[in-house]
């Protein structure tokens, strides 16, 4: 066959191996020349490339919500100490209060006698956190969100609190729930709960089910037979229902919902690498490594595994919407976080009882799209930058 | 003579043909002005490594190349027509119905769903207008001209059902259905037998002869040429450097690469036999049987018997070469040999027995035995660096060795086979065929085997880099006393290797002897038709080998 025809040989005909001998370094880690053009077939989709800035930013700063939305001041100044409420639980008697309880910064008491003592408190941008009830509401809960509200609807907050207007009171940007809690704090912790659980179940469902892949593809045979059976018993169990089964005996709280999507999510990538090491495992290359000597374990994971590694990260940011996905959908249905827990499927359904108070549903329905659109679109991406046609051509 | 006869005689006329390939920013020029013309009922042949730009420049005839590719110069006149300005509508007419092309694949080009019957009754509907029993009578005729047995039976057959030679007959078959002024033949043989592919050979050179069609044969193997084709036109890097009567191009070859190209051929000079040398591996009565099962219990019903009773004895510093047809399990031997696969009977190496260890009493054997396999492209991980590759062997036999020592051993192989050490930490794809093999044998080498079974190490290569590959395996063979098994069904290489040879057919053994002995004087039909189909393109009578 001629070189041109085939994509594979291609690149190696023009390029002499002679030259520089110093392996290409980035930040003193060796990026193969395979990985840099993948790199460069992700940021060739924009849209891509774009999505997965906006995810992480988006991601990154709610790892830090605390210092977003939160009940708590991040600095204190009381009587000439410093303190870090949003880190530390300090007591009222701390700043001088009666009660051995926690501090509530909210409360006017408190705040006077911080500012008596010539201290002053520095705010996160929003003074709720998810479960803090807003007790000033103009309005029955779900309360609009205060720039919607009209100066009638304030009048008697704005008038008991010694307010001029609307604009005064302490601000739900978007509105509060149906508790009097404020939707923007709710969404911020709601989206990194969602999002690490997310994380969390596709990493630890990836590495089951990349291992037992790879062990029934790798060794074949009756182990691949056995193993196959069992996925299809196992997959055909009606999982939605053992799951509400399961939350009625054990409190479903972060762990033990992991631990119970994590028992039918590792499937999805077994029949994917268990096909990419049955096709590796007769390549020439492992034929020499086992000629070698070389251990099984080993092969699986130097020769085999990067292999499977492709058909995996390419399906990774799939695995991780439709994980945020599954507990959006158990949260809705009210079988999924304990209750009080900041999530986006509670507050879909909130707004699924509330129909008079959309700004609940359309908060949820937006977090959730944008939040999958931008994961799909990643994923989209990724798929491009590991597809094998860009990545030789 | 005017150049109007001129053109009027010729039948295809190519003049500066270009074709470049778009590849990310750049552009890669694989065909650089290339001009030949061939007329009719002539034989040309378009000879040169891969990568030179032969099979391109044949496709760029009927336009099949990919969407990447564009011509920046040229023109293609067939018979006064230009084929460059036709439309895709136009040139389709004339795809399978003047000109007409066989692949070098045969699986991959038959349609696997379709009978042979559908896939050469559709190309005569398509073009000629014929259907249905006409069409059928049509089928039959090609089949029989292309000699397949009892065609009435093999309407129905689907390609699986065919061997490699008989597909390839087929293909033949369904590019004569509209009886082409031209016939492109890209590599039809390379991928069959020897035996087989002087069947085709002599299929084509027949069939051209009957009816008068022109022949455009892209190879790489110079016998072929000189068998088959008037002219040659020898390709490099996408120019043509040297054209003429074959005759006079063997003769007296002007342009040094064809001169190097001709010399390329192996030289017989194997390792002397060692009567008196210990035998480094020995195999009694070596079996692999692979079980048939059927039914719902998946009860043994048969075995396939890939290796059926050999006993093979390889001296130290000797080369035992295994040859026969493909299927004939020599691969398997090999394989059986090293233990890689599982066998019955006794494999000694030098003086211990190595049937029934488990992968832990292996292990100090492997050190001492290698294997160096066929595909280059294939034995070596793509996401390993060369460095890496090559040490994998050192990280296993030797975990304690120091990282300096380590990578010393690793540049002393690589300044072994003749790479150079400072390439150490590039990636196997930077590196054309032959330095992968090379990289190959490194691997091998940094270990410090005694024995090496080599499963048709050059067979994937072309000749010149062929030969090369043979020269080094002859001097790491003398400087380092290796002992090697090398498989192959190519017996140039052989003879040019082996100091014993083993002729396989079906499993077992047919001949077997003193390489010079067994060249000079095959003694079973089935060796003489091997020899004579690889060293002279002949023919054997008909039974004696596989169609």
């Amino acid at each position: 066959m001629d070189a041109t025809i085939s994509p594979k040989v291609q690149e190696t005909s023009g390029i002499t191996p002679l030259g520089v001998a110093a392996p290409p370094r980035a930040g003193g880690i060796r990026i193969s020349p395979i990985n840099k053009r993948r790199w460069q077939n992700f940021k060739a989709n924009r849209r891509g490339y774009w999505s997965l800035w906006l995810f992480a930013a988006m991601f990154l700063l709610s790892l830090f919500a605390e210092f977003i939305a939160n009940d708590k001041p991040f600095l204190v100044k009381y009587a000439g100490q410093y303190y870090f409420p949003a880190l530390f639980t300090y007591t009222e008697t701390a700043f001088g209060g009666e009660f051995e309880t926690a501090a509530d910064y909210r409360d006017p008491y408190v705040q006077k006698l911080i500012s008596d003592s010539a201290g002053y408190m520095v705010w996160p941008p929003i003074r709720y956190s998810y479960d803090t009830h807003n007790l000033d509401l103009p309005t029955p809960a779900p309360s609009k969100p205060t720039w919607l509200l009209t100066e009638k609807e304030c009048q008697p907050v704005v008038e008991r609190k010694g307010l001029r207007g609307c604009a005064d009171l302490e601000w739900n940007w978007l509105g509060t729930d149906d508790q009097g809690r404020d939707v923007l704090a709710r969404l911020i912790y709601g989206f990194r709960i969602s999002v690490l659980f997310g994380l969390v179940l596709t990493v630890i469902s990836s590495i089951v089910g990349v291992a037992a892949g790879a062990v029934q593809g790798y060794f074949g045979g009756w182990t691949d037979l056995l193993f196959q059976r069992f996925i299809e018993i196992w997959t055909s169990i009606p999982s939605l229902y053992l799951l509400l089964i399961i939350s009625s005996v054990l409190v479903p709280g972060f762990f033990v919902l992991l631990g119970i999507l994590l028992l039918f999510s590792w499937v999805s990538l077994v029949g994917l690498v268990r096909a990419e090491f049955l096709r590796g495992r007769n390549f020439e290359y492992v034929q020499a490594a086992r000629a070698l000597g070389v251990s099984n374990a080993k092969i699986m994971f130097r020769h085999l595994l990067p292999n499977a590694m492709v058909a995996t990260m390419t399906f990774l940011p799939f695995i991780l919407s439709s994980s945020v996905m599954t507990l959006t959908a158990l949260d809705f249905l009210g079988f999924g976080l304990p209750p009080g827990s900041p999530s986006l499927g509670e507050l879909l359904s909130q707004g699924k009882a509330n129909v008079q108070a959309p700004w609940l549903g359309l908060t949820g329905f937006f977090a959730v799209a944008i939040m999958l659109s931008l994961l799909i679109f990643i994923g989209e991406a990724v798929r491009d930058a590991f597809d094998p046609r860009k990545a030789f051509a | 003579m005017t150049a109007m006869t001129g053109s009027a005689e010729k039948l295809i006329e190519v003049r500066d043909l270009s074709v470049a390939f778009r590849q990310g920013e750049r552009e890669l020029l694989a065909a650089d002005r290339v001009s030949f013309d061939i007329k009719p009922g002539e034989t040309v042949a378009l000879v040169g490594e891969s990568g030179s730009g032969k099979s391109v420049t044949a496709l760029s005839i009927l336009k099949l190349l990919p969407g990447s590719a564009r011509h920046p110069s040229g023109s293609i006149r067939f018979k006064g027509r230009e084929l460059m300005k036709l439309s895709e509508r136009e040139i389709r007419h004339v795809r399978g119905n003047d000109i007409t092309i066989v692949f070098q694949e045969p699986m991959t080009s038959l349609n696997p769903l379709h009978t042979v019957e559908r896939q050469i009754a559709e190309v005569l509907e398509l073009h000629a207008g014929v259907s249905g029993g006409a069409a059928r009578a049509r089928v039959v005729e090609l089949l029989a001209q292309v000699g397949i047995p009892d065609p009435q039976s093999r309407l129905a057959s689907y390609p699986h059902q065919l061997s490699g030679g008989q597909r390839q007959r087929v293909m033949i078959a369904l590019a004569l259905a509209n009886e082409p002024d031209l016939l492109i033949a890209d590599e039809p043989t390379t991928a069959l037998d020897v035996t087989v592919q002087a069947q085709i050979i002599k299929l084509i050179k027949d069939l051209q002869a009957r009816l008068g069609m022109a022949v455009l044969f892209i190879t790489h193997d110079l016998g072929i040429v000189r068998k088959t084709a008037e002219r040659v036109c020898v390709m490099r890097q996408g120019r043509i450097v040297e054209q003429g009567a074959v005759a006079d191009v063997f003769a007296d070859p002007q342009h040094p690469y064809t001169r190097e190209l001709i010399a390329a051929e192996p030289k017989p000079d194997p390792a002397p036999l060692q009567p008196g040398a210990p035998a480094v591996i020995r195999a009694d009565d070596l079996k692999v049987w692979f079980p048939v099962r059927r039914g719902f219990l998946r009860r043994t019903v048969g075995h396939i018997k890939a290796v059926d009773g050999v006993s093979i004895e390889v001296r130290k510093g000797e080369t035992l070469g295994v040859v026969g047809e493909s299927g004939s399990g020599k691969t398997t031997l090999g394989l059986a040999i090293l233990r890689l696969i599982s066998s019955q009977g006794p494999i000694v190496f030098m003086g211990k027995p190595l049937q029934g260890l488990k992968f832990k009493g292996m292990l100090r054997f492997r050190r001492d035995m290698q294997i160096v396999f066929q595909d280059p492209y294939g034995s070596l991980s793509p996401r390993m660096s060369l460095s890496d590759v090559i040490e994998e062997g050192l990280w296993v036999h030797h975990p304690g060795m120091p990282k300096a020592e380590r990578e010393e051993r690793v540049i002393r192989a690589l300044v072994e086979v003749g790479l150079d050490p400072e390439t150490r930490f590039r990636y196997p794809h930077e590196f054309s065929g032959g330095q992968r093999q090379r990289i190959a044998v490194a691997r091998t080498l940094v270990l410090e085997p005694t024995f090496i079974v080599l499963d048709e190490p050059t067979s994937a290569l072309d000749m010149l880099i062929q030969a090369q590959i043979v020269d080094l395996l002859r001097a790491l063979q003398k400087r380092r006393e290796l002992t090697y098994l090398f498989i192959s069904h190519d017996l140039r290489v052989v003879a040019a290797l082996a100091s014993r040879v083993v002729v396989m057919r079906h499993g077992k053994v047919v001949e077997e002897g003193p390489a010079a002995e067994l060249f000079a004087r095959p003694k079973t039909d089935y060796t003489r038709a091997l020899f004579a189909a690889a060293f002279n393109l002949e023919t054997a009578a008909e039974g004696v080998v596989a169609q």
